[in-house]
């Protein structure tokens, strides 16, 4: 069950050809990638059903209304700084597409720029993870204590914070290792590795690993920031 | 360790769409993400809850749309061989049941709660005190 293009398809599973068309490694990527959706879903979906079980819970446009260098006693200001955020990963993962296309055409200059263009936006993104961390933190926030009250003014569970920290920290952790999995990256496009090699398939494993944790960004942002 | 041992042969890759097709699917997805953040902000203040639900609904309509266009394009799944997209593609179609039934699950532990534990009723009735200033520093770990 091949896809045809032309009128003589590829016979996939007769041996001699790789029945996926790709690499071990990227395909091993692929389902790695699937274990860590199915860890992050299993986390989600257990804060959903937290919340649904809950009778009260803050509302996250209270909550999440800062933003660094705000002026004391301006109006809250809610969903702009996620919003930088969530912007500037989708622009990361960008660059990381624009990378890996580079390496398609042995293009050694353009994977450089736009591995460190994504590079930027990764600890970009984690500075601002880490100050939001800080600012909630200084409001009294942290695993075990909620000082903030449920949208209906009552007196809200800890499991609202314990849940945001413990998600958020597993996103940033994968975004961290994946600025260092792309620096290591870098570093083997400048010592020209790849060129010896003859093909920069190693980034993009690289580039789907970066891909996920946006996407996992996506369903955080979502499930935390906006319902 | 990742290259094909020589034996096996790979066909030419399809590359997809090229340079056009990424910018396309960027302005895509900041378009979607747009519109979620000005549905997200049009429930503030908002007092109907079945409105809230339904726009609740149409977010996460729009949040699968992404998934769809970063997996299918920024992940290149969409120009895989058809197997492999389904080896991805079908396990995650569990999806659908675990939160189906893991949030009607905590919705049905939160009615029989009400209704057999007036303790736990009454205490999350308790309005929260008034928040004082955040101190300074907060007390020791």
């Amino acid at each position: 069950m091949a896809t045809t293009t032309a009128a003589t398809a590829p016979k996939y599973w007769n041996g001699g050809k790789s029945p996926f068309n790709v690499e071990y490694g990227k395909l091993m990527m692929w389902y790695f990638l699937m274990s860590d959706a199915f860890t992050f879903g299993s986390f989600l979906i257990a804060y959903g059903t937290t919340r649904f079980a809950t009778n009260g819970w803050p509302n996250p446009n209270e909550v999440f209304s800062s933003y660094p260098f705000k002026p004391e006693g301006s109006a809250p200001a809610p969903l702009i700084f996620v919003s930088i955020m969530t912007f500037i990963l989708i622009i990361s993962s960008v660059t990381m597409v624009l990378a890996v296309h580079a390496g398609h055409k042995m293009d050694k200059k353009n994977v450089v720029k736009y591995l460190i263009l994504t590079i930027l936006g990764g600890l970009a993104f984690l500075s601002c993870q880490a100050w939001e961390w800080n600012h909630l933190f200084h409001e009294g926030a942290w695993w075990g204590r909620n000082p903030f009250p449920n949208a209906d003014g009552t007196i809200s569970t800890t499991n609202f914070t314990n849940f945001f920290f413990t998600i958020t920290g597993f996103h940033g952790f994968h975004v961290f290792s994946g600025v260092i999995i792309n620096i290591i990256m870098l570093i083997m496009t400048l010592g020209n590795s790849f060129e010896r090699k003859g093909h920069y398939l190693m980034i993009e494993k690289a580039g789907l690993y970066w891909h996920f944790v946006d996407l996992v960004w996506v369903f955080v942002f979502t499930c935390f920031y906006l319902i | 360790m990742e290259q094909a041992p020589a034996h096996i042969v790979h066909e030419p890759h399809p590359e997809g769409g090229g340079v056009r097709e990424i910018w396309k699917v960027t302005i895509i997805l900041t378009v979607l993400t747009l519109i979620e953040l000005a549905l997200g902000f049009s429930m503030i203040g908002m007092t109907n809850v079945t409105t809230k639900h339904f726009i609740k609904g149409v977010i996460l309509i729009l949040m699968m749309a992404k998934a769809f266009y970063i997996v299918g394009y920024f992940m290149h799944l969409k120009h895989e061989v058809r197997n492999l997209i389904m080896t991805i593609v079908v396990p995650l179609i569990l999806f659908v049941w675990f939160i189906i039934a893991f949030l009607s699950d905590g919705n049905s532990y939160n009615n029989l709660r009400n209704r057999y534990n007036p303790e736990y009723k009454e205490r999350t009735s308790q309005q929260a005190p008034p928040r004082e200033e955040p101190k300074p520093s907060p007390e020791k770990q």
